[in-house]
């Protein structure tokens, strides 16, 4: 049976991991490459790079945390933040990338989505979507949660979808940092609107909130930062967990 | 020396890596003719079936006749599936033929539909014993990514399941393939690619 995955997100500026609470007041969880191997250790399922702060002049540099992270583990790695064009996805994936996670450009260049997928094959492009509810409907936001966004987020996973993507990573900017729980609610939504995988991310708190999500949000893997950078929750319990009340997992 | 195929099939960064990683000395060659000194040839792949038509007919010759030597041959993914007679994601194009059968997408009853593409870690049971999967332990989960699936034959070294059983991994003499990601799957993934790498090492008399 296909397991649910959990995956550890890297939220990294400057070259050293941070992760901040809503998007903001980001604290500093150490080097990148020492955590990949501390989550590879811990039987962790795929790592995201997110490189929260990326300019065209720092793709030198995160090229440089991908290919530490890279040396260090076996496993598929994705990276996201700062992929604004076909350039910035090349260099990510010679640098040692599996996959790149699009998401304001994706907004703004739809076109990149099936660029890319024509490129490397879909399985190498998540479409990422931060969105928060707004009466009744999955608001979209572009720019790390900072800007509002026509779109809404089951149809915009359905669109980027048949452009071509191989994989929505769907952020609740309302729970991200919160360690309420992850949104469950709009993961069921987007995930019953598409035929591809859907990862949940965004207020991962105690091993109950991936139980629910996978099985409440039907999402097909979840994402944490926090919850695992700090020594909080060990991936080894977390999978022991989900074993035990029947999710799934690889142990 | 382990010949890496590149026909344009994108990334080769992650199965160089691991070779390496497990001590083999890897190129890539750049004409079909330099395929004669290889120990062992790889043929990688992801994406789509369509893109093995980069694999020309002088690149089928020169492999053909490398493998007819007793060199080792190990397709992924969509190498795996090459070897194989065709695939229905691109009929007009012609797989080595080496495995019988066609690839084809997967099916799933209405009321049990499942994510396509197959994304993540799956388990493995193995109908056989083989020299490639020699120490992985049924139930072992390694990483696939792929929308279309080769079809469980004699040759079959290790079968796993979505919507219906598929080969995951074949064998016969010196061809195999592995449709899940050897690179990406952790220790286990390495244990089938030293596995591999110890079958050209003693084709090619221990070098």
């Amino acid at each position: 049976m296909l397991s649910k995955r959990i995956i550890a997100c890297l939220d990294v500026r400057d070259g050293k991991v941070v992760k901040g609470v809503n998007f903001e007041g980001l604290r500093d969880a150490g080097d990148p490459a020492a955590l990949a191997r501390r989550y590879n250790v811990e039987g962790i399922d795929e790592i995201v790079i997110l490189d929260v702060t990326a300019t065209v002049e720092a793709r030198q540099a995160r090229a440089h945390t991908i290919a530490a992270v890279a040396r260090e583990i076996f496993l598929p790695l994705a990276v996201g933040g700062g992929i604004h064009s076909e350039a910035d996805a090349a260099a990510a994936i010679e640098a040692g990338a599996d996959k790149v996670s699009l998401n304001t450009a994706a907004l703004k260049t739809p076109e990149l989505i099936t660029t890319l997928a024509k490129r490397y094959g879909s399985q190498a492009v998540i479409v990422a979507i931060d969105a928060k509810k707004q009466d009744d409907r999955y608001a979209v936001y572009a720019r790390s949660g900072q800007a509002a966004t026509p779109r809404d987020a089951v149809e915009w996973a359905r669109e980027a979808t048949d452009r071509g993507a191989g994989e929505i990573l769907l952020t609740s900017i309302d729970r991200d940092g919160t360690k309420a729980g992850f949104d469950c609610a709009m993961t069921a939504a987007v995930s019953g609107a598409v035929n591809i995988p859907v990862i949940a991310s965004g207020g991962a708190g105690t091993f109950e909130h991936f139980a629910d999500v996978f099985r409440d949000g039907r999402a097909d893997a979840a994402l944490a930062a926090s919850i695992f950078h700090f020594n909080e929750k060990s991936v080894v319990e977390l999978k022991q967990f989900l074993s035990t009340v029947g999710i799934p997992v690889r142990i | 020396m382990i010949a890496l195929v590149d026909y344009g099939a994108g990334n080769l960064t992650s199965v160089r890596k691991a070779l390496a990683a497990i001590g083999a000395h890897v190129w890539t060659p750049a004409v079909p003719g330099e395929l004669g000194r290889a120990h062992g040839i790889i043929v990688p792949g992801v994406g789509h079936f369509d893109a093995t038509r980069g694999l020309t007919g002088d690149w089928r010759a020169a492999i053909k006749a490398t493998v007819a030597d007793g060199t080792p041959l190990l397709g992924i993914c969509v190498g795996l599936q090459w070897l194989f007679d065709g695939s229905a994601e691109a009929p007009e194009v012609a797989g080595l033929r080496m495995f019988k059968g066609t690839c084809s997408p997967f099916t799933f009853p209405v009321n049990a539909r499942q994510k396509v593409p197959h994304v993540g870690w799956n388990s493995l049971s193995m109908p056989r014993p083989s020299k490639l999967m020699a120490g992985i332990t049924p139930g072992t989960q390694v990483y696939f990514t792929h929308s279309y699936a080769a079809p469980v034959i004699d040759d079959t070294a290790a079968i796993c399941d979505y919507g219906g059983p598929f080969s995951a991994a074949v064998e016969r003499g010196n061809v195999a393939g592995v449709q899940f990601h050897p690179e990406k799957s952790g220790d286990a993934g390495l244990h089938v690619l030293s596995n591999w790498l110890d079958l050209s090492r003693r084709s090619s008399g221990g070098a």
